[in-house]
């Protein structure tokens, strides 16, 4: 192997790169756009969901309980309907996430010491939301039968606390529970999915599909160096939009970060070099640029995205699903980098993540000098 | 006319279907995802790991923490003497949910006064935390509250029959079991129809372009219109092959109920389709390397997919990102599509989502073909 042919290799492939313009743009545009994207767009925690209350008592109980409904920063009542049928037109039109229903015969019931129920009609469509949303209406609706009843109790005499049971709950990591502080670390490995599979992929099968690979084949260099020339640049690049991203992480959305930036680097170095493998072995085997951007795809950014722990809980999968996740560097890498954000885990207790990571990576160069060498001869 | 635009459409699917890669790619990839986000996306949550440390060792905190026990949304691991144990268990990421109950738990229920449990819970996955932190509230004041009226039998037996209570009737609507794959499996489906109809049709014509095969073309008698035609009517029907392909593996294999018309969806389905060839020839027109246009297409996907509503609640982003929303031609297919599959509504409700798509579709396409006339000229 030579060192300058090697550089020159990489000087040509970095003059493609500048001479694009948009593949240029791509490489500072497309991180800020993904980081806004998910950093605005994603947020689990719902606040203010549009709900329909159908007060058919209308009784000074019944808009007590309103009230709460009113006073409670997750819920907004849009409307205060007096049929169940308008609240079953909300539902459908998707006007209102849920419907209370205060039956008519609510006050009455509480006064003759009765069991009054409150009917919630939710939208399960999006289970989650309806999920959290039932969590919220219990509070409310539980709070409500307390207060009831310790007023009734106090009018006999009798002083109690109003749950003997306090929860005290202390989030660690992620102190208010912020979805983005949950949801940008992963970001880098999407970004870095993209840079180092699609972008690679998709300019070496242009070289193929056009020819021009075996003109550089001809020429005295040799398979490692037009590999190692090739994909340094985009390696360059990649760790470019690392800084690039722990910077928007860090400082714009004030994400804590909690561990080294020699860790965070050193671990991404080794995450890129394997998406690039990646992206090299599928340039390899797909033999135009339309197969391989669907593999790069489904091979690396779909991992990324679904497989890794980015937003979907890893333990939460089938089995199956759990094993397969293991094959891809992206969960590896996921998980270092909420650790090393969130948790501020020092490197020796990484070696769980870092040690797949690294043979994987090992694995994937091997596999891809291998296709590489024999797609040549 | 009909006659060379027939011709352009024998000659685009013979394209399509002569290699078989692209062939694979129309079938494997959609399946290949589908199953994956159908698998893997979930923000349901059942067995979370908890570790317990319980002080007091009292029948009242060995009856709280059985509840954990039998939850089904908790898995207690470990019941452990030591918090500092419970602490680094926390710390490695082995335990989601840490539950600590004082010694004194039982004489504070005892003597009427607040007994604290306190509770740590790992927020690197905030949705998780979210969701599990609510569970652990509502067992923890179901004990509560039996343990309140088991306080109130001792206190004032006679009373307790009398007191008023209320209670939350819960009625999930469209999907009664909250499941994540109800609401994910519709958004999938239009998801993998945006990914696919884009990029084929504008690598489709860009690859004419850079081959320069599209000069050829235009030196034919066929008219741009007649090209467009011609080029965009394959794609359309893959578009629907597509659709009803990944349908029919939402409903077949993950037992997706469809409640609705198949009319409506179809209808949908088109004015969607029709949207994205606009995008995809634009986005062709703009481009002049298929890599360029991949990463245009990447650039109009990833914000249409997170601003869809698709997985993220729309409702909880920022104002602004919110208007950006109804730019999005998939946020109205979703709700044609959750709506026909999960609600069962047809065209009186849906009437808005198809003007607005018809809306969307007709501009855009109108600006694509204007832009491809300049283009060929």
């Amino acid at each position: 192997m030579n060192l300058i042919r090697t550089l020159a290799m990489a000087r040509k492939e970095l003059i493609h790169i500048l001479r694009d313009p948009r593949s240029l743009g791509i490489v500072v545009v497309m991180p800020v756009t993904l980081m806004l994207l998910f950093g605005y767009g994603v947020n689990l925690d719902l606040k203010q969901t549009p709900i329909y209350v159908c007060d058919q008592d209308g009784s000074q109980q019944s808009q007590d309980l309103l009230k709460r409904f009113q006073a409670s920063p997750y819920f907004h009542v849009v409307r205060v309907v007096e049929k169940t049928s308008q609240i079953a037109q909300a539902l459908d039109s998707g006007e209102a996430k849920m419907g209370v229903v205060i039956p008519w015969n609510f006050s009455r019931l509480l006064s003759v010491g009765g069991k009054a129920k409150v009917q919630a009609l939710v939208d399960a469509s999006d289970d989650n939301t309806a999920n959290v949303l039932i969590g919220y209406t219990q509070a409310v609706v539980q709070g409500y039968g307390t207060s009831v009843q310790l007023d009734w109790l106090a009018r006999r005499g009798i002083g109690l606390q109003s749950a003997p049971v306090s929860v005290q709950t202390r989030t660690w990591y992620n102190e208010n529970l912020e979805s983005s502080a949950f949801i940008i670390p992963g970001v880098l490995a999407l970004v870095m999915s993209v840079i180092g599979a699609f972008l690679t992929s998709l300019t070496i099968a242009r070289e193929w599909e056009r020819g021009s690979m075996e003109q550089l084949i001809s020429t005295p260099v040799s398979a490692m160096e037009i590999m190692l020339g090739k994909l340094t640049p985009y390696f360059v690049l990649g760790m470019i939009d690392v800084v690039l991203c722990a910077a928007l992480a860090i400082f714009w959305f004030h994400v804590p970060f909690r561990g080294s930036y020699v860790t965070l680097l050193l671990c991404s170095a080794l995450f890129m070099v394997a998406v690039l493998s990646m992206g090299f072995f599928i340039s390899v085997v797909a033999k135009n640029q339309f197969a391989a951007s669907q593999i790069a795809l489904i091979a690396t950014f779909l991992p990324a995205f679904l497989l890794s722990g980015f937003l979907f809980a890893i333990e939460q999968m089938p089995p199956v699903l759990q094993a397969i996740t293991r094959i891809f560097p992206a969960r590896y890498y996921v998980s270092i980098l909420k650790k090393i954000f969130l948790k501020g885990t020092p490197a020796a207790l990484l070696m769980s993540d870092l040690i797949p990571l690294g043979i994987i990576t090992v694995l994937l160069a091997v596999v891809a000098t291998r296709a590489f060498h024999k797609r040549l001869e | 006319m009909w006659g060379r635009i027939w011709q352009m459409l024998i000659k685009e699917f013979i394209q399509v279907v002569r290699d078989k890669r692209t062939r694979f790619v129309l079938i494997g990839p959609p399946i290949i995802q589908m199953l994956i986000f159908g698998y893997a996306a979930t923000y349901e949550i059942r067995n979370v790991s908890t570790v317990v440390l319980d002080q007091d060792h009292s029948q009242q905190s060995r009856e709280l923490v059985s509840r954990f026990k039998t939850s089904p949304y908790f898995r207690v691991e470990r019941e452990l003497t030591d918090a500092r144990v419970m602490h680094q268990l926390v710390d490695q990421g082995h335990a989601t949910i840490a539950i600590e109950i004082d010694a004194g738990f039982a004489a504070r229920l005892q003597k009427g006064e607040l007994a604290p449990v306190q509770v740590i819970v790992d927020a690197t996955n905030s949705n998780t935390a979210l969701i599990a932190s609510g569970y652990v509230s509502q067992i923890t004041l179901a004990f509560a509250r039996a343990t309140q009226s088991a306080r109130m039998g001792r206190i004032a037996p006679q009373l307790v029959e009398r007191m008023p209570s209320v209670e939350l009737e819960q009625r999930p609507w469209y999907n009664p079991e909250f499941r994540s794959r109800w609401f994910f499996v519709p958004g999938v489906i239009g998801s993998l129809t945006l990914l696919l109809v884009i990029t084929l049709t504008a690598f489709a014509v860009v690859r004419e372009r850079e081959i320069g095969t599209l000069e050829q073309i235009m030196v034919t008698p066929i008219r741009p219109g007649e090209f467009i035609l011609g080029k965009t009517l394959p794609f359309f029907l893959i578009g629907m092959f597509d659709v009803s392909l990944i349908g029919a593996v939402g409903t077949f294999w993950f037992q997706v109920p469809f409640q609705g018309n198949v009319g409506v969806l179809l209808v949908g389905a088109v004015l969607f389709i029709l949207c994205m060839l606009g995008v995809g020839l634009l986005i062709s027109t703009i481009s002049s390397t298929q890599q360029q246009a991949m990463v245009t297409a990447f650039f109009f996907i990833m914000p249409a997919i997170t601003f869809s509503g698709f997985g993220f609640p729309i409702a909880t982003m920022p104002q602004w990102l919110q208007t950006m929303t109804y730019l999005s031609p998939l946020r109205y297919f979703l709700v044609v599509l959750r709506g026909t599959y999960l609600k069962g509504v047809g065209m009186e409700i849906l009437w808005p989502q198809m003007a607005a798509m018809a809306a969307l579709s007709f501009g855009l396409l109108t600006v694509a073909i204007l832009r491809f006339h300049k283009a060929v000229d």
